[in-house]
């Protein structure tokens, strides 16, 4: 029983909400992957293009509200998701237009594509600050459970309780969807197979009649809607609020990275790599060490390796440790 | 035009604005010299951190947006410095500490010997697992009742170890000198920390090194936001001693109160300006110092050798200069100038609040002073921190000014209308970043270019 026990406290403190941020991570992570992979560049932008993907999903989202529509019991701002990839990709466009074409004609170094999309993070900042303003902004509606912790005590008869929230399934859900429709696109599409390749070698691919323009613009479409999935889903499991989405920029580069740059696969295990590093090294194991241990072993403090506010220190160490002994990472990702 | 005009002019439209802001309340100005005294201050420490930044991309190429982290790490130094010691901490935990992080670097220390001197191989990968895994939990034995000793004495006030000030918790803000002897502290710090992300970091690509730096600045700042001991945390360090008079004593003294009157001011607006002119007058001397020396050793054989590894790595390293030490040794240097800077700054606010720390204000912002100034020209750098800093301030003004100008045919009381004027204050962001975007693209090299 106590095995039991330890197991679905397990699963209700660790496991999945390191699946659901993992997964989170990892659709955020294969935006950063794909420009980088594409255009060549870090984006600095990535956390506020996602706050104003989930910004405009949650205005929309509000007024969709206020006319009354619903899609009870999943939240409504799953209806107004394709609005806010369209607007996100209307302003992704627009700044690869007015921004990063001219640096791409005149062959710019990729540290100059960096500092212009710090000028863009600038922007896009000002922007979400000065529509929704800095504070937290709630707009999860619906179930919020699908199952609650008191039904499975009850159910099972077990002293831990399990909860999964509405959020936490979508997001596994959409992550699985994303994932399975990104790679049979880039797989067996003829656009997808043309991004591969100007990725894997542009000379080639130019030589080859593939129209560079083109990619680029596929690219971005993809990675807006990535990056509002991902602004969006974060924003219904945990709070809206602008600057946490400029702080979610270091684990999403650390998942990129140690994934491996440029490689979507790569990006995803990065995900999930630091999702759980996060999760398990911040939480405290008491809980389950009380149910496993015999009662003479039991810890006398919380048994919490770290605390929370230091889980950027472990995105960072995983980072440095990666950069250290396998700078290309797990997976094989571009260049040194 | 050249530069030989260019250059000075640009300054005189500084010093022409810093003057305007003091003189007259016309348009957005405030009319007040305490506010442009106050804008100034700030804006020298700016210039500072810019001059430090500049050093590393300017000179070599290096980008680093972990400035918050360095400048955070001077403000520690000025708190470990200049406060008094708190009494008992010592005694209660300080031997508990310093044994932790001795047994905390020695695992470190270990695991980097094992893997230097074991031959790659499964051995080698699990004894280093186990002295990692061992050390971790003996730092953490040792540490935390160290930690927990120090922040149960009189936790409202103090609850840290406290600083170096030889006056003691009554008197410790008789030796105001304690703060400056914090700023060099302030940049061996920085130094320090800087040394462990560019040992790493440095030698991979750029933009790995720009992810790095962004990491240890967010580390260190929830370092100093969670360790109580150190600097009490987010529960903040006030009344910090000082370098220069305090305003009271000023008015008190009646030579003062005199010289004030010669002046035709009131006793009160004096003392404040005398403070302000005092701290500008010390900046300006660790500036001007900092300046001189950047820009011989701009024009020195190293600074030229600098250039030439930034401008072609590859061929800098087939002339035998060894690039990843010479990267090293800048990024060191230049992240020691912030850890100055940052040092100064707390000084200047008489508090350590590590909440106040915002990577676009105190990273992001300092680069947008560098590319507007001028990466790679010194004078360039020290214009961006002093012209940005001035925008900065003046944008909120500037952009209430526009709203009320844009909403002035809306009927009073609409939603939008409130909206728009409570929004203005987010100008800045926006306005910085059509700023950094129009230089990047139009005037790449900056206001005033590198020669």
């Amino acid at each position: 029983m106590d095995f039991l026990n330890a197991i679905v406290a397990l699963a209700n403190f660790v496991l999945i909400p390191a699946i659901s941020y993992g997964s989170q991570l990892a659709i955020g992570a294969l935006g950063v992957t794909l420009i980088y992979g594409i255009l060549r560049f870090s984006n600095f932008a990535h956390g506020d293009s996602m706050a104003f993907g989930a910004m405009v999903t949650i205005l929309v989202t509000w007024w969709m509200q206020s006319l009354g529509v619903s899609i009870h019991p999943l939240p409504t701002a799953l209806l107004a998701l394709p609005f806010g990839i369209a607007a996100t990709s209307l302003m992704v466009l627009t700044t690869d237009r007015v921004v990063y074409r001219f640096y791409r004609r005149v062959k710019a170094k990729p540290i100059v594509f960096v500092m212009a999309s710090i000028g863009v993070m600038f922007i896009m900042n000002g922007i979400v600050r000065f529509i929704i303003g800095p504070g937290d902004q709630r707009f999860a509606d619906g179930a919020r459970f699908i199952m609650k912790a008191r039904d499975f005590k009850e159910m099972t008869g077990l002293r831990e309780g399990l909860a999964f929230k509405t959020s936490q399934g979508i997001t596994i859900i959409a992550a699985v969807l994303i994932v399975a429709l990104l790679f049979w696109f880039l797989n067996h599409t003829r656009t997808g197979k043309s991004m591969r390749a100007f990725s894997d070698n542009e000379d080639l691919a130019l030589l080859s009649g593939i129209n560079p323009e083109r990619v680029v613009m596929v690219t971005w479409i993809i990675v807006a809607a990535l990056i509002t999935i991902a602004g969006v889903l974060y924003g219904l499991d945990k709070s809206f609020k602008p600057f946490t989405y400029f702080q979610l920029l270091l684990p999403i580069f650390a998942s990129a990275i140690v994934g491996g740059l440029g490689n979507p696969l790569g990006a995803i295990a990065g995900g999930f790599v630091i999702a759980f590093s996060e999760v398990t090294v911040t939480y405290a194991w008491k809980k389950i060490a009380v149910y496993l241990l015999p009662d003479a072993l039991e810890p006398s403090g919380l048994a919490q390796l770290l605390s929370t506010d230091y889980k950027f220190a472990v995105s960072f160490v995983i980072l440095i440790v990666v950069l250290l002994f396998k700078p290309t990472g797990l997976f094989k990702g571009q260049s040194v | 035009m050249t530069q030989n005009i260019r250059t000075p002019l640009l300054f005189a439209i500084m010093a022409v604005l810093f003057i305007l802001e003091g003189s007259t309340n016309f348009w957005v100005f405030s009319g007040s010299w305490n506010t442009s005294l106050a804008i100034l201050n700030m804006a020298l420490i700016s210039a500072i951190m810019a001059l430090g930044v500049n050093l590393q991309w300017g000179y070599a190429g290096l980008f680093n947006v972990g400035v918050m982290g360095f400048v955070a790490l001077g403000g520690l130094a000025t708190v470990l410095i200049s406060m008094p010691a708190t009494p008992g901490a010592w005694s209660a935990g300080g031997l508990r500490i310093v044994l932790g992080i001795i047994v905390g670097v020695g695992t470190i220390l270990g695991a980097v010997q094992i893997r230097k001197k074991m031959s790659p191989g499964r051995n080698r990968g699990l004894l280093m697992i186990a002295l990692l895994v061992l050390g971790f939990f003996a730092f953490r034995y040792v540490f935390d009742a160290g930690v927990e000793a120090i922040e149960a004495i009189n936790p409202a006030q103090t609850g840290n170890l406290g600083g170096l000030n030889p006056g003691g918790p009554e008197n410790y803000k008789a030796h105001g000198y304690m703060t400056l002897l914090a700023w060099p502290v302030g940049g061996l710090f920085a130094a320090g920390a800087a040394w462990i992300v560019g040992k790493t970091a440095l030698g991979l690509r750029s933009d790995y090194l720009a992810i790095a730096t962004l990491g240890i600045a967010e580390i260190i700042l929830a370092m100093m936001k969670n360790e109580d001991w150190l600097a009490r945390g987010v529960k903040n360090v006030v009344g910090l001693p000082r370098p220069v008079p305090y305003e009271v004593d000023l008015q008190k003294s009646a030579e003062f109160a005199a010289r004030a009157e010669a002046w035709g001011t009131d006793v009160t607006t004096a003392s404040t300006i005398a403070v302000k002119l005092s701290y500008g007058l010390l900046f300006t001397a660790v500036l001007v110092v900092l300046l001189v020396l950047a820009q011989l050793s701009l024009k020195s054989p190293w600074g030229r050798m600098m250039r030439a590894i930034r401008d072609n790595e590859v061929a800098a390293r087939a002339m035998g200069k060894n690039v990843t030490k010479r990267h090293l040794q800048i990024f060191v240097l230049g992240s020691a100038i912030c850890g100055l800077a940052g040092a100064m700054m707390t000084t200047l606010d008489g508090q350590l609040t590590p909440n106040s720390y915002q990577p676009l204000r105190f990273t992001f912002l300092i680069w947008v002073m560098v590319i507007v100034g001028g990466s790679g020209n010194n004078f360039g750098a020290v214009l961006g921190g002093l012209m940005i800093w001035f925008f900065w301030i003046k944008v909120e003004p500037i952009g209430n000014w526009l709203m009320m100008v844009v909403t002035s045919g809306m009927e009073d009381g609409s939603g939008l209308k409130t909206h728009l004027l409570n929004s203005a204050a987010h100008m800045r962001l926006f306005s910085m970043g059509i700023i950094l975007l129009l230089v990047l693209r139009f005037s790449p090299r900056g206001l005033v270019p590198e020669r």
